[in-house]
């Protein structure tokens, strides 16, 4: 098992990424902490991962509250012993040009998908340094690299991108790896949110044809969790069927 | 095990990446095809993966002559009945500056670099296609995304970088899929000769080591099999953070 002897903590998986992340992390031998704001469903994925042979606990988690991170780490290292993997996936997305983007708006996207990331990696690193060394992987989205429309939450994926490439830096000589991943159209939750395009549009616009399934970016996280990645870190891992491509 | 049925065909497969490439392939169910111009290198490798239980060949291979890609992509298919995986691994270093040498240099590197995996790719699409689909990974290099040892080798990964992205969106439709690689200074043949001391690479390096040939076969694996099955036209940067600052 690829895992084996982990812990992992994931952010926003209650659904969508961050919960097919957490079967799949678990499936390869990972104890993994499901942390959402989605209480229920957060319980509802860690039982279904403790029912079928894996390890999970779930965890009320606010990404945007410094004291939520320190709690949680807290309780992961207290039920787990250590920390090795954070998965920065919790995020948010608000459909709005930029004239029609409110300073509210603009405010509640960068505290969740970028300062969010921002705090957990703060509050993680301790923890990784005490178990010798770990790895973070932050969501970010093509969104991060090209313009999709919505400016708050472009700038907010931007941040994630750039910030990912200063701490992996900052902490390669400490054996602590840090790198993004960018999904293009994936169907999930998110995807969906306020979202009038439907699928088969959405699918038109990719190369390949069709939007992705959380699966497919749950497997370039693990990679990336694993040591199989040893030498990877400040990288930029694109799973979106092609659309940077072109 | 996570090539399981699947047939890959590795160029420079006779030692340094494209044999770690080779033996974790064949270590994931792959049968593999070695190709090389080192004769005695990857028959050596071959061995030794049929010795430990898995299933391999040699074929020799001029990346740059068209009639040794039409060759080894048919004796794959004869061999081992299709074509599922290509690794574009083979690659030279040519260490010259802008102002030095005749311009051999510039031809002999586009030739193998650039060339090399533009012939590949147009022998093993239509194998792919009767397979049903497939996976090429090109090894392109951090010389392919900024300025690193010597302009003739940075033009030829930068032009692998980019007609990565071509071919992709080419036959992202028929399930081809075709990503690259951008390993950072790892420890092969390719680095004998090298001249910086270890100051200059540990301010170089972040992570203050090189990277080990198995580093960048695990990325292949990745993007070889079905896990990587939304990926294409990306680029994987295997660089302990070189390019990150």
């Amino acid at each position: 098992m690829r895992l084996a002897g982990k812990v992992a903590l994931i952010t926003g998986a209650a659904r969508g990424m961050g919960a097919a992340e957490a079967r799949l992390f678990a499936r390869e031998g990972a104890k993994v902490v499901v942390s959402d704001v989605l209480e229920d469903e957060a319980r509802a994925v860690a039982s279904e991962i403790n029912d079928s042979g894996g390890e999970a606990l779930a965890l009320a988690l606010d990404v945007s509250k410094d004291d939520d991170w320190r709690r949680v780490v807290a309780e992961a290292e207290a039920r787990f012993g250590k920390l090795n993997v954070l998965v920065n996936n919790a995020g948010i997305i608000e459909r709005h040009s930029l004239e029609e983007t409110s300073e509210e708006t603009w405010d509640r996207i960068m505290a969740v998908n970028a300062k969010g990331v921002f705090l957990g990696t703060k509050a993680a690193l301790p923890a990784m340094r005490r178990a010798g060394g770990g790895s973070i992987i932050n969501i970010s989205s093509i969104s991060g690299m090209v313009s999709v429309g919505y400016p708050a939450y472009n700038a907010s994926k931007g941040a994630v991108r750039v910030f990912t490439k200063s701490a992996a830096v900052e902490y390669a000589g400490e054996g602590i790896r840090v790198n993004s991943i960018h999904p293009g159209a994936i169907w999930t939750p998110m995807s969906l949110y306020k979202n009038e395009r439907t699928r088969e549009e959405r699918a038109a616009t990719v190369p390949m044809g069709r939007v992705g399934d959380p699966e497919e970016v749950a497997y370039g996280a693990l990679f990336l969790a694993s040591d199989e990645s040893s030498y990877v870190t400040g990288s930029e891992m694109v799973i979106d069927g092609g659309v940077t491509a072109e | 095990m996570r090539l399981a049925g699947k047939v890959a065909l590795i160029s420079g497969g006779g030692r340094g990446m494209g044999a770690a490439e080779a033996r974790l392939f064949a270590g994931e169910g792959a049968k593999v095809v070695i190709g090389d111009v080192l004769e005695d290198e990857g028959r050596a490798v071959a061995s030794e993966i049929n010795g430990s239980g898995g299933e391999a060949f040699f074929s020799l291979l001029d990346v740059t002559k068209d009639d040794d890609w039409r060759r080894v992509v048919a004796e794959a298919a004869a061999r081992f009945g299709k074509l599922n995986v290509l690794v574009n691994n083979a690659g030279i270093l040519v260490r010259e500056e802008l102002e030095e040498g005749d311009g051999e240099g510039w031809d002999r590197t586009l030739d193998v670099n650039a060339k090399g995996v533009y012939l590949g790719m147009k022998r093993a699409v239509p194998e792919m296609r009767r397979a049903g689909g497939g996976s090429i990974i090109n090894i392109s290099s951090i010389s392919g995304l900024v300025s690193l040892g010597y302009p003739a080798y940075n033009a030829s990964k930068g032009a692998v970088r980019i007609i990565t992205k071509n071919v992709a969106i080419q036959y992202a439709r028929e399930g081809i899929r075709v990503n690259s690689i951008h390993p950072g200074v790892i420890k092969t043949a390719m680095m004998d000769g090298d001249t910086r001391g270890d100051e200059d690479w540990d301010r170089l390096l972040p992570m203050k080591r090189f990277g080990e040939a198995i580093e960048v076969a695990y990325g292949a694996l990745f993007l070889a099999s079905d896990e990587s099955s939304y990926m294409t036209g990306s680029e994987l940067v295997i660089d302990g953070g070189f390019t990150a600052q």
